[in-house]
């Protein structure tokens, strides 16, 4: 169909830069959950003080007008954000639509209220798993019951039903579990994402990587269930990239159409571009979102073909896939313009291959009672700083 | 479109926001964490979606507003892509 293209396959103009569409705002790091598979940086414990109202709402203001009309609210939890209704009234006056994406810890029906009277447009509530059990576990908080009671707020207040449940070894085999607790409590949209290995997924990646085994089940699990829901519920299953061929796009490239703020101001190209080595990321306390996104070098690093190398360079499908994730060449293979190591054209490709080999050895005996020992949980009191290959150490 | 009785409504689905969008210069669909861009054709046709015209009422419109004549096959295919896409729906 002519009439339609969708975000994500809209390449940038060859020459000219386009509009931050999507613009993600980082609130806070503060976080009631401990979740050991949290993309946010693992030294966030040492970053500065947050951003007042009156930047946020300044920053909505120099965005849209730059044409961004995609707005996530996130962290860290913004619900810690007592100003949360204000900025999203802010929003919803200058014409964004307006995804909080939420743990629904610190959600009451007052709030819900105010924020449905502000102009929040939808909100994604994360589940860790499917009983209470794992889901505590697994964010080492006993919140199960609490989520459950805002999926009914949700609910209640008439907004789409959205859930969120990130995948990995040790939830990865309920899948038709979580499925069904979503059809039980009337999500209209699952997103089951595989993890992503960045942060503190990153530092957990050898006990949280599932095997090529798990994962096949649980894609016959969610098209059996597909099949049998047909379209009352809309089911994303977003597959681990270690076990593909080829990179995802990352960002649609990076500086192409994505814009976060982190919790100090920091602009980021993507979630994770802090931790690239060499970026001189700007700050919105000290420049315009207009001057950051069309003029700054960290947000024209990665614009165009200009910094690959091979096999990227030479490759048919560079403007299909921008040569992958910048942040996963750079962690694994120490050099952030190299081609991302999921694909198999790349040299370090036996990286991945190698971490996936040992995630298949590790299925066959996973010890419940040692788990807690391995897996580092999402905590303000640890500082971990992010290196390439720390996620592979043992 | 033989299942549309002719007196339903379109409808923008629940959920889904309409809006034009200037650095753009189209209107675009707006759903939670997605985003489309409509082009000229798909843009007219569902701001019409009111909740409160029938599709042969939309037809009508379009050909008036756009001095044509002859846009039902056109309007009927691309309202059966959006409500398969659940981007419209129908009202009674």
């Amino acid at each position: 169909m002519s009439a339609v293209s969708p975000l994500a396959a809209a390449a940038p103009a060859a020459r000219g830069v386009g509009p931050p569409l999507w613009l993600l705002l980082e609130l806070t790091y503060r976080c009631p959950l401990h979740c050991v598979f949290c993309y946010n940086p693992t030294d966030f414990a040492s970053t500065a003080a947050e951003l007042p109202t009156a930047e946020w709402l300044r920053v909505l203001r120099e965005a849209r007008a730059l044409g961004a009309v995609q707005l996530g609210l996130s962290g860290g939890e913004p619900l810690a954000r007592e100003d949360l209704e204000e900025i999203v009234a802010e929003a919803h006056r200058l014409g964004f639509y307006i995804n909080l994406i939420t743990s629904g810890i610190g959600m009451t029906e007052a709030r819900i209220g105010a924020l449905k009277q502000a102009g929040l447009d939808h909100i994604q509530l994360s589940f860790q798993d499917s009983t209470r059990e794992m889901n505590d576990f697994l964010s080492s908080t006993r919140t199960f019951d609490l989520k459950a009671k805002v999926a009914a707020l949700i609910r209640a207040y008439d907004y789409p039903m959205v859930l969120n449940v990130v995948l990995h070894r040790h939830n990865i085999d309920h899948v038709g579990e979580i499925l069904a607790m979503a059809e039980r409590i009337g999500a209209q949209y699952v997103e089951l994402a595989n993890t992503q290995y960045y942060g503190w997924a990153w530092l957990n990646r050898e006990e949280l990587l599932p095997s090529r085994a798990q994962l096949e089940r649980a894609e016959a699990v969610t098209r059996a269930f597909r099949e049998r829901i047909g379209n009352k519920m809309q089911i994303y299953f977003v597959v681990p990239d270690y076990f593909e061929t080829r990179p995802k796009a990352c960002m649609s490239g990076l500086g192409s159409v994505f814009l976060a703020i982190t919790p100090d101001g920091t602009a980021l190209p993507c979630h994770a571009a802090r931790m690239l080595p060499g970026l001189n990321l700007p700050n919105v306390l000290t420049s315009g979102v207009r001057e950051i996104w069309y003029e700054s070098s960290a947000f024209n690093r990665f614009r165009g073909e200009g910094w690959m190398k091979e096999p990227c360079v030479s490759c048919p499908e560079r403007a299909k896939d921008f040569g992958g994730c910048r942040c996963q060449a750079y962690l694994l293979t120490g050099d952030a313009d190299n081609a991302d190591p999921v694909c198999e054209l790349s040299p370090h490709h036996h990286l991945v291959t190698e971490a996936v080999a040992r995630a298949e050895q590790a299925a066959q005996q996973p010890p419940r009672a040692a788990r807690e020992h391995v897996l580092k949980f999402r905590d303000h009191r640890t500082s971990i700083p992010v290196t390439p290959e720390t996620g592979a150490r043992r | 479109m033989s299942e549309m009785p002719a007196t339903a409504k379109l409808a923008l689905a629940h959920g889904m926001r309409l809006q034009w969008e200037p650095a753009q210069d189209a209107h675009v669909l707006l759903y939670p964490e997605g985003m489309v861009k409509l082009n000229g054709s798909a843009g007219a046709i569902m701001s019409r979606c009111d909740g409160e015209r029938t599709l042969a009422q939309i037809v009508a419109d379009l050909e008036r507003t756009f001095g044509a004549t002859d846009l039902a096959g056109d309007v009927n295919a691309f309202v059966k892509f959006a409500l398969e896409k659940r981007w419209l729906e129908l009202r009674e």
